[in-house]
This record gives structure tokens, sequence and C-alpha cells, in this order.
């Protein structure tokens, strides 16, 4: 459902980035979020397409590029990304059980857009 | 043309977030950003917190919730000041609202304030509100491997509570297992067990509360 917030935000740094370049058609934006920023690439697309119709930036197409969660073992450096038979702990490697930090998987951000 | 964006899509939530903070802390005044799944016991342990402390704190309460005002109500009755955010269906409560809300609140005299999110384990921690912390609530009626189901709102909290500990006799739920999952990505994150029904434990995290307010108040 924060979707629609985020369409809004992004929508708002869009037309900023095209008006400061004298920008008036959207073609394409692309957006890179990571996998535990748990957002629905379709709701994101749907929330975009209801909130730009019939303005500039309708009709743009989305590129969604999504980072998956990799985190890194405190103690041995190891970085692995937890899926349905790798844990999020213990590591892998050394068997640490704490204090893996998550170096992706949390991104959420506009990339670069195309207009003309 | 291409152009290179790379902006944080709720850069302006956090800038609005960012606000909030200095001014609560201009204030000395401890704000916590209450998060956790529906169910949880949240506005029960909320309760309890200001009816133990209502001698020592002045608290304030900012109520987020899809519908109804039941639950600032309850917090109400426990002679705590509350504002309620009707999100109306809205899975999250945004740093815009809660800076609405805390003009309807006044905040001068207040010690801490407390924003109880709207209950939801994944689209809240996202967004900041100007807390200086997130405590997420976890019930042992819920699966002990919520927190690495959810690593995100677990990786960005300084505080566990884990709720309904009276119940643990009667479920199927390994506090060691919990407790490893959540400090698996936060290796500093505190953990309170505790019945907000009996009050066991509560003291723990009445203490730790004790302490950020003390620390809020030095800095201001």
């Amino acid at each position: 459902m924060h979707e629609l917030s985020i369409a809004e935000s992004l929508i708002k740094i869009i037309s900023e980035e095209m008006h400061k370049h004298g920008l008036r058609k959207l073609l394409s934006v692309q957006i890179v979020y990571g996998q535990i920023s748990a957002i629905v690439p379709e709701a994101l697309e749907t929330a975009f397409e209801i909130l730009t119709h019939g303005t500039d930036l309708a009709g743009a197409q989305i590129g969604i590029t999504v980072k998956p969660m990799v985190v890194r073992c405190q103690r041995c450096g190891r970085e692995f990304s937890p899926s349905h038979d790798v844990r999020l702990a213990p590591c892998p490697d050394c068997g640490e059980d704490i204090g893996h930090s998550i170096i992706s998987g949390r991104e959420l951000y506009i990339d670069h857009i195309e207009a003309e | 043309m291409k152009v290179d964006v790379v902006r944080n899509i709720l850069e302006a939530n956090d800038a609005v977030a960012a606000e909030l903070n200095a001014r609560f802390s201009s204030l000395g005044i401890l704000a916590l950003n209450l998060m956790s799944s529906p169910g949880s016991g949240k506005t029960t342990v909320l309760e309890r917190t200001l009816t133990d402390l209502k001698q020592e704190f002045s608290i304030a309460v900012i109520e987020g919730d899809c519908q109804t005002e039941n639950d600032a109500r309850r917090v109400a009755a426990t002679g705590a000041r509350a504002v309620q955010i009707n999100t109306k269906g809205g899975c999250h409560l945004d740093s815009a609202m809660v800076r609405d809300a805390c003009d309807e609140l006044g905040l001068d005299g207040t010690d801490i304030l407390v924003v109880e999110n709207v209950g939801n384990l994944v689209c809240p921690a996202e967004f900041h509100v100007g807390e200086d912390y997130k405590v997420t609530i976890l019930s042992v009626t819920e699966g002990d491997d919520k927190p690495e189901k959810y690593p995100f709102i677990f990786a960005e909290s300084r505080v566990m509570i884990l709720n309904k500990i009276d119940l643990l006799p009667y479920v199927n739920f390994n506090v060691d297992r919990a407790c490893a999952f959540a400090r698996a990505v936060n290796r500093d994150i505190e953990i309170f067990s505790v019945s907000a029904t009996t009050g066991q434990g509560m003291e723990d995290w009445y203490a730790w509360l004790r302490r950020e307010r003390a620390a809020k108040q030095q800095k201001k």
C-alpha cells in the first residue's frame, strides 16, 4: 500500500528534474529498490499510471531494478544472501550468529530518467 | 535525453522527519516510533507504560490507525494527551502527518512523545517520522521467525519488546530463536521480554525509557 506514497514522491522528483533540464515529455524512469524494502512493482506501476494520467509524465516506461538482500558477517567478512536454503544466521562460513550488517537490499532511489 | 538523478525517493519525507527531530531535540523530548503487527499488544503496552509512569513523565501520544479512534480513547483514558491520525486505509504514518499532529497536540512540557504507528511490519519501517528510536513489539502469539521474515524493521529498531510472555506455556514460540534472528541483523538491539497484562518485565523497559529520556534532556 505504501506504493502510492512512493509514486507521489517519485512524480515530484521527476517533475523537478525535468523542469531543471527544460524537458517536457517523460519517456522512461529507472528505479532501484532493495528486496527488503518490500515494494510491489506492479502496485508502484499502477499508482504511477493513475497519478500521471493526463500529465506530461503519462505513458512513461517504468524500469525497476531489484537489489537482493546481501549481508556481511561481522566476524569473517563473508558476504551472503539469505534465501530459502541460506539462513540469515548463522554465517555459512564461520557460524557467527549476530551483528551481520545489511550492505544491500534496503535501497530506494531513482537512478535516471529519459525525457525530451 | 538521459538525466542521471540518483535521488532517494523518500527524500521529502526524510527532510520533514529531520526537522521534526531537531524540534524534539531542542525541547529535550525523547521521541519513539512504536511499530508492530496488528494484535501484538502495542496499545496495551502503551497503556500500561502511561499508567505506570504517569507521575514521572509527561508522555504525549500520536495514534495512527487505519480506521476508528478506539486506540486514542484507550490512551486518553490513562490521562495522557493523545491525538489520533486516521490514515483511512493507509498502511503507515509519514512525517508530514506527524508534524500536523504535533501542532495539534502542542509539545510544550512533553518529556516523551510516542508515535504509535499503524499495525504493520513492512511499510512503517520505510518512513521516518522524526523519532530518535524505532521500537518494535513482537508478541509470542506470532511466529518466532518474524525477525527473519521482516529483517528491515528489526534492523532499523533500537528496541524489540517481546510481549505476552505470560502466554509462553501455551504457545510454540522459541524466545532464543526470535532474539537470535533480531540480533543477526542488529547486534545492539535492546530486547525486553514483557507481559503488558501482568506487568512482568516492564520495569526493564521503564529503566531504558528513563535513561534515554535523561540523555535527551542533557543534550538539550
